[in-house]
């Protein structure tokens, strides 16, 4: 029989291409979508980490009371040590000592006389250790407008727009005018060696880059960093295991008596991040769960008009003698084969999508131009994200929502009046 | 139920409600037929024929009254029972033909033997043979709509013959076809009733169908008010 349903189905296309071609479809874009949605909220999670929190976060715990502050004179010490233990217990994770500060830019003249002035907010990133990973997480390739790469200690990456409102070239030299992390006045000299732009509005008009090296010798921070940021290897926020590894971490360092124990946060537990991930989840459990249901009212109509053109084919079968459970089954087998084949070809279609996207992003900066005054970090170039779901996420509107669909549809099998056969098969 | 009465039916009554009462579709209908007969039901629109051979068929229970079909008495049997019955020891001839389109003609023949799940051998042997019987031996791989309305009824016949099953019910099979195609329909059932000793009933209102038939049973108002059998039949002249 199922070599029968087959023939019928590859030589019908109003059963079989129609069908496909809508159930691929569907897929297709549920694919797209999720991955649509993953990918902005994962870009949206990626940049807050890259920029601010890490998936994980160890500092001080005094400095995470005051860290809005910028209290260097709070920051962790022996950081080496703590990293090198960092990556041995959570190997999933890989770590990186930042420091943050902020403080005055100086541009001197041909005289050495103020040329321009800015308040600057500055990052010593690892930049130069052979196993960072920064330059590839900061996307700089992509993000440097003029210059190149970050390639001694106190070389600077200085923001576009900051550049611009200083009258920063390449190769200016430029003094950072701040404090240490003992509370004591410094100033230290950075080479512009390049602009990038990270397209996050008040970001780009006030942020240096700078290797965690020279940060340290302008601050006197031998071995110390403000923060030491944790980053999944494939990038991907993982909520659950974040929350996982803070909760184990923090549980060991609990001593309450000490100020200066580490404390660990995920990123959720930075700025309101939280509630923004609650929603995302939420979101796209209710996204998906929209397309599935309209999928199904889709293949349900699909059914419907499917049964009714071949309305004379189910009474000359329930005729010659298969009962309604039968021809029911036999429909619901069709959907599941057109179903699947569907699915395939959807999920052959979305995912390349897909891909392409995550690799080529689509750039939304027009439409952002106005929000480049507000704080939200956000990068105005979306992209996708193919996550192992979405080998397999479209089965559920291709074959659940086709088999509903189908089930749904076929119930009119059981309504039909056999004693009616004779008449309606004259028809 | 004697051994060579393939349908017996006794004090039949058939009630269709309508509105608040009931529409008696057939009454006190008693019939017996036997293997190998070839019967006519005949009268005028409204007058039962369809509701009777809808229940000789399974397809429609009756409302009071005893009908045993090939040993099972339908009256009392599940509709999964006498699924069972139409398809392995039943085949239907429709007036519209009701071939599967997408299906060749060895495909729509072979599609009762699929239910029954005989083999794939056997399978091919057999519709082999029911297409010779009606002579589409040529046809096999056509699909309906390359088939004329003779084909088309001819395929059908094979299709309700190749289960070689023991009763074959036919609603007015001929009312789409011409003359010539009714004759050579008409004769080709004569032979394979004649060959396989399969009983046959048709509804029908068809004088060309008539001129076959061994037995006539004439229906008036859901009541059998005639049954004649009919020693020579004329079809030998009539063609």
């Amino acid at each position: 029989m199922l070599k029968f349903i087959l023939k019928g189905i590859l030589r019908d296309r109003s059963r079989s291409l129609f069908p496909i071609i809508v159930v691929a479809l569907i897929v297709a874009l549920v694919i797209f979508n999720r991955g649509f949605l993953v990918g902005t909220m994962n870009g949206m999670f990626r940049d807050t980490a890259v920029i601010s929190s890490g998936h994980v976060k160890i500092m001080t715990h005094s400095y995470q009371e005051e860290s809005q502050l910028m209290p260097n004179d709070l920051a962790l010490m022996n950081v080496g040590e703590i990293t090198e233990i960092l990556g041995l217990k959570y190997s999933d994770y890989f770590w990186s000592p930042r420091i943050s500060f902020a403080g005055l830019l100086d541009l001197p003249d041909e005289q050495g006389e103020t040329k321009s002035q800015g308040p600057v907010m500055a990052i010593g990133i690892d930049f130069l250790s052979s196993e960072s990973r920064q330059f590839e997480l900061w996307e700089l390739e992509k993000r440097i407008d003029s210059g190149h790469m970050i390639k001694n200690a106190n070389d600077a990456l200085v923001g576009a727009k900051l550049a611009e409102k200083l009258g920063l070239s390449l190769g200016d030299q430029v003094t950072y005018i701040g404090t240490t992390m003992n509370n004591a006045f410094t100033t230290f000299n950075f080479t512009v060696v390049g602009t990038f732009n990270l397209g996050m509005g008040p970001l780009d008009k006030q942020m240096m880059l700078v290797d965690i090296e020279g940060a340290r010798m302008a601050l006197d921070m031998n071995d110390a960093a403000s923060e030491i940021l944790g980053f999944k290897h494939d990038l991907y926020y993982d909520d659950d295991a974040a929350v996982a590894i803070r909760n184990q971490f923090n549980a060991v360092h609990s001593d309450a008596s000490d100020i200066f124990r580490s404390s660990m946060i995920a990123l959720r537990d930075a700025n309101q991040m939280g509630a923004m991930i609650d929603l995302v989840d939420w979101s796209t459990f209710i996204i998906l769960g929209i397309f599935l249901l309209i999928a199904m009212i889709v293949l349900w109509n699909m059914g419907i008009m499917s049964g009714l053109r071949r309305y004379g084919e189910m009474g000359i079968r329930l005729a010659m003698g298969e009962t309604k459970g039968q021809v029911y089954r036999s429909l619901i087998l069709e959907s599941v084969i057109i179903g699947t084949i569907g699915t395939i070809i959807g999920t052959l279609i979305g995912l390349p999508l897909t891909y392409y996207v995550q690799e080529v992003g689509i750039d939304y900066s027009a439409a952002f131009e106005n929000l480049n005054s507000s704080s939200l970090i956000m990068s105005s170039v979306f992209y996708t994200k193919v996550t192992p779901d979405l080998y397999y996420i479209g089965f559920i509107p291709g074959v659940l929502a086709t088999v509903f669909g189908t089930m749904l549809a076929g119930r009119a099998i059981y309504k039909r009046e056999m004693a009616q056969l004779f008449k309606e098969l004259e028809t | 139920m004697s051994n060579n009465n393939i349908v017996e039916i006794q004090e039949l009554i058939k009630q269709f409600p309508v509105g608040g009462g009931f529409f008696t579709a057939l009454k006190d209908i008693n019939l017996k037929i036997e293997i190998g007969e070839f019967t006519g039901l005949v009268g005028p629109s409204g007058s039962g024929k369809t509701t009777l051979l809808n229940i000789i068929g399974g397809l429609d229970s009756p409302t009071q009254g005893n009908v045993n079909v090939l040993g099972i008495d339908l009256g009392s049997s599940s509709h999964n029972k006498r699924a069972t019955l139409r398809k392995t020891k039943m085949g239907f001839i429709f007036q519209s033909y009701n071939l599967l389109p997408v299906y060749s003609v060895f495909e729509n023949v072979e599609l009762p033997l699929i239910l029954n799940k005989v083999n794939s051998n056997e399978r091919k042997k057999l519709v082999e043979q029911a297409v010779e019987w009606v002579g589409l031996t040529n046809k096999l791989k056509s699909r309906p709509n390359m088939l004329s309305g003779g084909e088309c009824q001819r395929t059908a016949i094979a299709r309700a013959i190749v289960h070689k099953p023991a009763l074959i019910l036919a609603d007015e099979p001929t009312a789409n076809l011409d003359a010539e195609n009714s004759h050579q329909i008409m004769k080709i059932m004569v032979c394979l009733n004649q060959e396989l000793n399969t009983s046959f009933v048709f509804a029908t209102h068809d004088e060309k169908i008539m001129a076959y038939l061994r037995r006539i049973i004439h229906l008036e108002d859901g009541q059998i008010v005639k049954d004649e059998q009919i020693k020579n039949p004329e079809m030998g002249e009539k063609r």
